[in-house]
């Protein structure tokens, strides 16, 4: 192909990722090293009902719009923000670590650092759920691709339909059910006999809770892959491999997991990404007192009654480079692939 | 087709609760009120509703501090009027997106009572239409089980909780909104108020929460929760009045807000619904002052929209609360009413005592919005039992002060 053909063929697509990606991200960026201006404040009589007339701090509006209009992006303030306390809170980590005498006491403290704290759940949850989710959707798919023909449309509906829920009505319906009061809440105290058992007051089974429906919630989606995989199989391969004599374990593992590898990196590349960006089920499950995520502090910098963005774009910005370092290996996987077979 | 459908609904309505519909409130541009969903607020979005001449929309819901900044920063802004309450004007007022209302109200405003106006400054920003507190609700039937009065101090509620559970009425008789986040937040403040506490060192942005005050408060807030259905840390106010509405709880600080719906909502069981009681906020450590804050719930006229809009945004809101509106024995329950022309019901009691006893206001500052967001996060750790109160409350400050440096509330 000819360079300008390229050029023009590739055009359209380029533009357009510039303008909805490459934009949007560098204006995150730009966002995340600036702060607000510092606010004037004067103290003025305030009258509410009930109290009566009282002398209040407020903002100085005037004051405080004249600065705000000079400079609308605020003040400069360099990677303050990805630094502080909310974020990596270098200065809080260095003091932790000349103050600690062991790797398990420096452990304890991070967690007490809400972005270490984020972490630490993000990655178990990215860790655990991402190779289940492979296999659980593998199972799933060799098992239905086994089954009759006439029953296959009906079992294929039924088990995607946890990725179909929306995720967050799916998330509320099992934290209903594990309430306290609800049928697997209850179930469980009937079991161990204990009526002050809770599920949700737990960190632990919380986490594992989050867990189950994170598998639950994606297992279909490797499943539709894989299964999709599964049609493409080359019957005379397998064929030849039944003539001789390979058992069904041998024909899965040396003709059906090596044709659907590249899937395979699909789906834990996909899986991966998303799996870091772990959000609803946190807020369908109520789960903040137990697990937070990076997506989670976002939304929390947003939703309070003061917002905080520029706190929420060095989140983002972090999230970004989370990802980056995750997709790193399978990525260079990838790329040293193509090269050898080039 | 959808006006056809509305003049239905409201034609229904009168039918079914005998609302009167206002005769002469015209309007000329269009209306569109936010805010929060209780039923006092949906009265007054149903009372808006009721003007002719122009569209006037409202959006109802709990998620109203999200949408009702950015839903007024756009110029014209979307909402011509948000609900507020005195937490949420600060956020409004920092983003400089409502008017003073000072000649409106000269213009159209007859009939509001001087207590009404909120007053920053020299401006009028808001009018007040309710008032809210969060105080004691309580089963008569339980405290008479175990012969002792409705408590009147933190200390009596546990005394009484430990003799129900200890009778075996209830395994777990106390309720509280501590779900993490706002609502956990909310109750240190009601605690932290009556052990005597201020939120900042006085004149400054600085936080004063780490000191006897507030880890006395962790430490009943903490000792509460033992008497707490275990999953007290996701419930919020609703899930803590189901608990009650199913008979599962007898004592709870709660909105006053919600005093009258807890016999009416679906699924109430009858012990409730025959012994459902109220009083005034309870005091805690020996303290005068109650541990609760003092609420206003008002009507705020957004600046980034024309002078017909907001001129039109005022007269519906001032039919939403009309006078007239104090006849209706539904309406009259559902809050405590600051209009003209209300008599109390027996559901203001609590509200009302909480006035009397001067309780203090939920403090109106510019960066009490962070503070109470960085509470929210970092007290979680605590219930659990996962670290001390003081560490917790130096995580608090420590929240707080990296939130208020970048917003410029400190250098």
């Amino acid at each position: 192909m000819r360079h300008s053909t390229f050029f023009w063929f590739v055009l359209p697509t380029a533009s357009a990722m510039v303008l909805f990606i490459a934009f949007p991200i560098f204006s995150v960026l730009v966002q995340s090293v600036h702060a607000p201006h510092p606010v004037v404040l004067v103290e003025v009589e305030t009258c509410t009902p009930l109290v009566g007339c009282t002398v209040e701090t407020t903002m100085d509006q005037d004051a405080t719009k004249a600065i705000r209009e000079a400079e609308p992006l605020g003040r400069f303030i360099g990677l303050e923000i990805f630094f502080d306390r909310g974020h990596l809170a270098v200065k809080e980590v260095r003091e932790i670590i000349r103050n600690s005498n062991s790797f398990n006491e420096v452990f304890s403290k991070l967690s007490n650092l809400p972005f270490y704290r984020a972490l630490a759940f993000t990655l178990t949850f990215t860790f655990i759920v991402t190779p289940f989710v492979i296999i659980f959707g593998f199972l799933i798919a060799i098992t239905v691709n086994a089954i009759s023909s006439h029953l296959k449309g009906l079992v294929i509906f039924f088990s995607l339909l946890p990725f179909v829920v929306t995720q967050l009505i799916g998330a509320l319906v099992l934290f209903w059910m594990i309430d306290s009061r609800g049928i697997l809440g209850s179930a469980v105290q009937w079991l161990a006999s204990d009526p002050n058992l809770s599920l949700k007051a737990s960190t632990g089974v919380m986490w594992v809770s989050l867990i189950i429906y994170g598998i639950w919630h994606a297992a279909p989606f490797a499943f539709v892959i894989f299964y999709a995989g599964l049609q493409t199989l080359p019957q005379d391969q397998i064929e030849a491999a039944k003539i001789d004599g390979a058992s069904r374990y041998q024909q899965t593992k040396y003709i059906i997991i090596p044709h659907l590898f590249p899937l395979i990196t699909f789906v834990a590349l996909i899986q991966l990404m998303d799996n870091f960006r772990v959000f609803e089920p946190i807020v369908g499950f109520n789960a903040s007192a137990h697990a937070q995520s990076l997506s989670w502090f976002i939304f929390n910098d947003l939703g309070g009654e003061t917002r905080q963005l520029s706190s929420a774009a060095a989140s983002s910005v972090l999230t970004i480079i989370g990802v980056s370092i995750l997709l790193f290996p399978v990525l260079f996987r990838t790329w040293r692939d193509f090269r050898e077979r080039t | 087709m959808i006006k056809k459908l509305f003049y239905s609904v409201v034609f229904g309505a009168t039918l079914l609760f005998g609302i009167p519909v206002f005769a002469g409130c015209e309007i000329s541009a269009r209306v569109s009120v936010v805010g929060n969903e209780f039923p006092a607020i949906q009265t007054v979005g149903a009372g808006a509703q009721e003007c002719t001449g122009a569209k006037v929309e409202t959006n109802l819901t709990s998620e109203h501090q999200k949408i009702n900044v950015p839903g007024m920063q756009g110029n014209p802004a979307e909402y011509t009027s948000a609900i507020i309450a005195n937490s949420s004007i600060v956020a409004l007022m920092n983003e400089d997106v409502i008017r003073p209302l000072d000649d409106l109200v000269a213009k159209y405003g007859k009939g509001l009572q001087k207590s009404q106006l909120i007053k920053i400054g020299d401006n009028i920003m808001a009018v007040a239409f309710m008032a809210n507190a969060q105080h004691l609700m309580y089963r008569a039937d339980v405290l008479k089980e175990i012969g002792v009065e409705p408590p009147k101090t933190y200390e009596d509620m546990l005394s009484a909780a430990k003799m129900i559970r200890d009778k075996g009425i209830m395994e777990n008789p106390v309720g509280g909104a501590y779900a993490a986040g706002w609502n956990l937040a909310q109750e240190f403040n009601n605690m932290f108020l009556g052990y005597g506490g201020s939120h900042f060192k006085s004149g400054s942005a600085q936080p004063n929460i780490n000191s006897e005050a507030g880890v006395n408060a962790l430490n009943m807030m903490k000792a509460l929760s033992e008497y707490m259905n275990p999953d007290f840390l996701t419930h919020d106010s609703n899930a803590t009045n189901a608990e009650y509405r199913a008979g599962n709880i007898a004592l709870l600080n709660m909105w006053g807000s919600r005093a009258a719906s807890q016999t009416t909502a679906e699924g109430v069981i009858d012990a409730v619904k025959n012994n459902h009681s109220i009083a005034g906020p309870m005091t805690v450590g020996g303290g005068s002052t109650p541990a609760s804050t003092l609420w206003w719930d008002g009507w705020t006229v957004a600046k980034n929209i024309s002078d017909a809009e907001a001129e039109a945004t005022f007269i519906a809101m001032m039919n939403a609360i009309h006078p007239d509106k104090m006849k209706d024995e539904k309406i009259r329950t559902q809050a405590v009413w600051l209009i003209d022309g209300y008599k109390p019901t027996d559901a203001a009691i609590g509200v009302f005592e909480a006035a009397k006893m001067s309780t203090t206001p939920y403090p109106m500052l510019p960066y009490m919005g962070l503070l109470h967001t960085a509470l929210g996060n970092e007290l979680a750790d605590f219930m659990q039992g996962k670290e001390s109160a003081s560490q917790a409350l130096s995580d608090v400050e420590a929240a707080y002060v990296a939130a208020a440096k970048e917003k410029g509330f400190i250098n």
